[in-house]
């Protein structure tokens, strides 16, 4: 009999909402020692479905509205709070995604991962049992690090330590919601072996929610995919990976950009040039800790071609973010010059009222596009903001803006509305228009498709390549994800530690990397393998009608 | 919708306020004696010719009270949107621009702050000689540095936030940042404190009043109070109507101030379908 069995489960969302159900007569299995990977873009449901498993409900406004979850044997529905809990940390232990939060910053870490055990009446030494933990998630010198608070640690360690008191009370079952999501692409593929090592050698079942097909491959013996609710496909990994039946598994695998690059496309003749720019950020000293200098750039240089992409790539911290805002003029940097053709000398040295010719020629896309438009300000008046403060007539900027909108395929009742009114994609698009709005001869998108689901990504990628084609822009394209850049760039900059370690041709770099850190890099992005695959062979097809 | 999102407070809050506006602009029609004028004879219990009896020299106290909401309200209002006007202005500039700026701006916030604040209205009366100006001038000088604290610290979130760094890169002046990007989404915790200030400027003018330090043109809450204590045993009326007054105006203003908090507060809005 399977460990866990989830039985056409229903969440109510509560009357109002934009569908009657928030998870829609699911039915999943996983059985001991398996690993089932729950896919599913922002809103299909698939963290609800743990949480139900659990009795963990977000919200009081949702409730179970019907079918049963049988763990070992009983339904959790039916379960006593009391019961309940002795399950959850228990029987089922849980990983969330964001490490920096799910721990308590006031304990130690001994405390926090012995609380588990106390909690779960441990027989045995608890101490001992903690170390042992902290060692098998390979954490460094576990008889200190008990000693440690979490603020000392990293993120990926914040998160091994989470797995250590998730599994510490040796659960049947672990739920790990997008445990690695917010983790840097090397520290993902440590927490990824830990994970499946750990759970393989334990016979411990493991429910992985995530967005990623490539941990998909990595991880899943079974997958299933989800959306609005409902259960989209529901297989063992090679049949859904590479012989899915349905048309949305399909396409969200088609919208995986394969980690390839093709040729460099011809590049004009050189429109940006930055040369030795330095930033270093100094903390101010404290009372007991002495002031420290970060560098957030070291002597770092380039060229873009005009109509050519740059991809600026390289992990958290490495200082991708801050050369962006440096090109941009948001912030000073210490040294350095950044010549732009059309602007004489270097543009390092304007003052902040010369900055208008620099403003028409270069714009940025920011990441976030929940935060990069104003929720106070219509989506016409946003884009049309940029050409009214440089004095343009308001004719003629209302019939530019109507036409931008039609150019990031938005309708044009769009212009009266409100930012709270678009989808992540939808904003990203008026995003895209506001830069556009300036004329800019230079675009630079900073991380622009990170928080977009999948095939929103690969929408807005599309539509920043057509026009890129049309306008001739040339673009910097900061990304942690090697896909991404890959897909988008002709030449790249791998970034560590504010330096760059990697330059060249993205085709190049890609297939023979001359810098270990590259290389790791490129190792650490999950696998889709023979994704091409998704098109699947002519009996499955037939099977299906 | 369920009960508890309906915005009472914002309601009962608002109504009360309005009834007490509505009075204090009808004064002179709605009160049935000139509230100096002595128009009966001294300390007569409240009855049907004087709802709220007359004080020790025969003058009404109705007609005392609804002219007093004049004061109050004036003094209360004035003085919250001067020393908001100073408190954005302050907290604004600070937080936006931060380093020595913000450092320099801080200090001379606290200076305000360490200063014992009622000596010190009573100080700035005293010597300007009490009139409604002075008395405004001095309140609106004194509740200041929360404004510009909480604005500042609304400011140095929100000018990390990438629409400020969108409009920056759009080209747009520090000013045009400030007023018209930042300020309208650091608006509504402003409010909140902002009601509660009047309430605090109410209460402060209804202190000096009580201790004499009032326009002696105009009749106001606490100097009625003030002057019914020699009296408290002989005749109640005089001093509870007025204080049930005061009590009333600063109750309706605090509800609206929390109604408005909750309101804008995202942690506390309901679940929003669709969002």
């Amino acid at each position: 009999m399977a460990l866990l069995s989830v039985r056409d489960l229903k969440v109510a969302l509560p009357a109002g909402g934009d569908r009657t159900y928030a998870v829609d007569g699911v039915s999943m299995e996983i059985d001991r020692g398996e690993t089932l990977c729950v896919v599913g873009e922002s809103g299909s449901g698939k963290s609800l479905t743990a949480s139900a498993i659990v009795g963990l409900m977000p919200s009081r406004s949702l409730k179970v509205a019907g079918g049963s979850i049988l763990f070992e044997g009983r339904d959790t529905l039916r379960m006593s709070a009391r019961e309940l809990r002795a399950l959850r940390g228990g029987r089922i232990g849980f990983v969330f995604q964001d490490p920096l939060s799910s721990l308590n910053p006031l304990e130690r870490i001994g405390k926090q991962v012995s609380e588990m055990l106390r909690q779960h009446n441990w027989h045995g030494d608890r101490r001992r049992r903690v170390i042992e933990m902290l060692a098998a998630v390979q954490l460094p010198s576990p008889e200190t690090l008990v000693e440690a608070y979490p603020w000392q640690l990293s993120g990926g360690q914040r998160q091994r330590v989470m797995i250590a008191t998730a599994l510490a009370a040796e659960p049947s079952l672990l739920i790990a919601d997008e445990p690695t999501s917010a983790l840097d692409v090397t520290t993902q593929a440590q927490i990824l072996a830990l994970l499946r090592d750990l759970t393989k050698r334990n016979g411990t079942s493991l429910f992985f929610i995530t967005h990623d097909f490539g941990v998909v491959a990595e991880m899943a013996d079974r997958v299933a995919v989800m959306r609005g609710g409902k259960l989209v496909e529901y297989g063992t990994r090679n049949a859904v990976l590479y012989q899915p039946r349905e048309d949305y598994t399909r396409r969200l695998l088609g919208s995986v950009p394969p980690l390839e690059a093709g040729p460099a496309r011809p590049a004009g003749e050189t429109i940006l040039r930055a040369a030795g720019l330095e930033k270093s950020w100094v903390t101010r000293a404290g009372m007991f800790r002495p002031g420290r200098t970060v560098n957030a750039l070291r002597n770092v240089s380039f060229e873009l071609g005009r109509g050519n992409t740059l991809a600026v790539v390289g992990e958290s911290g490495s200082g991708k973010s801050t050369l962006a805002r440096v090109l941009m003029r948001l912030i000073d940097a210490d040294a350095g010059r950044v010549e732009l053709a059309g602007i004489s000398g270097n543009y390092l040295d304007l003052r902040s009222r010369e900055l208008t010719a620099l403003r028409q020629k270069v714009q940025m896309v920011f990441q976030d596009p929940y935060a990069s438009l104003n929720p106070r300000r219509r989506i016409g008046a946003a884009i049309a903001q940029g050409p009214l403060t440089h004095g343009e007539d308001r004719e003629t900027v209302r019939r530019h803006v109507l036409g931008l909108l039609a150019r990031v395929r938005l309708d044009s009742s769009a212009a009266e509305r409100y930012p709270n009114e678009f989808s992540g994609g939808q904003r990203q698009r008026i995003a895209i228009a506001r830069a556009l709005a300036m004329r800019p001869r230079v675009l630079i998108a900073d991380e622009a498709v990170s928080a977009l689901d999948v095939s929103v990504q690969a929408e807005i990628l599309t539509l920043l390549q057509d026009i890129q084609r049309e306008e001739g822009l040339s673009m910097v394209f900061v990304t942690h994800d090697l896909r991404v850049a890959a897909r988008m760039a002709d030449q790249i900059i791998v970034m560590q530690s504010g330096m760059i370690v990697e330059h060249g041709a993205m085709e190049e770099v890609l297939s023979a990397p001359k810098h270990s850190y590259t290389a790791k890099l490129i190792n650490a992005v999950p696998q889709l393998s023979s994704a091409e695959a998704a098109e699947p062979p002519s009996n499955i097809l037939e099977l299906k009608k | 919708m369920r009960l508890h999102d309906f915005p009472w407070r914002i309601g009962v809050g608002g109504a009360l306020l309005g009834l007490f506006a509505v009075i204090a602009i009808l004064a002179p029609v709605l009160a049935p004696y000139d509230p100096f004028a002595i128009s009966g004879p001294p300390l007569v219990p409240p009855n049907s010719s004087y709802l709220f009896g007359t004080d020790m020299l025969g003058r009404d106290v109705l007609s005392g009270m609804i002219h007093g909401a004049r004061v109050s309200l004036v003094v209360g209002l004035v003085s919250a949107l001067c020393s908001a006007v100073i408190g954005i202005t302050v907290g604004a500039i600070a937080g936006y621009f931060g380093g020595a700026v913000d450092r320099a701006l801080v200090r001379f916030t606290e200076f305000f702050q360490v200063i014992p604040s009622f000596m010190f209205v009573i100080l700035l009366v005293a010597i300007l000689t009490p009139s409604l100006g002075s008395i405004v001038a001095a309140i609106s000088l004194v509740i200041w540095p929360p404004v510009a604290r909480l604005v500042r610290s609304e400011f140095m979130t929100l000018k990390t936030r990438e629409f400020v760094e969108a409009a920056r890169s759009l080209g747009l002046s520090h000013g045009a940042v400030i007023v018209r990007e930042i300020l309208p989404n650091a608006m509504p915790p402003v409010l909140a404190v902002g009601s509660l200030m009047v309430a605090t400027a109410i209460l402060t003018e209804a202190s000096l009043s009580f201790l004499g330090l009032a326009d002696p043109n105009m009749i106001s809450w606490g100097y009625m109070i003030g002057s019914a204590r020699s009296v408290f045993r002989q005749a109640w009326w005089l001093s509870i109507f007025p204080g049930l007054m005061l009590f009333l105006t600063v109750f309706a203003i605090t509800l609206l101030s929390e109604g408005l908090g909750d309101k804008t507060n995202p942690n506390l809005r309901g679940n929003q379908p669709g969002l």
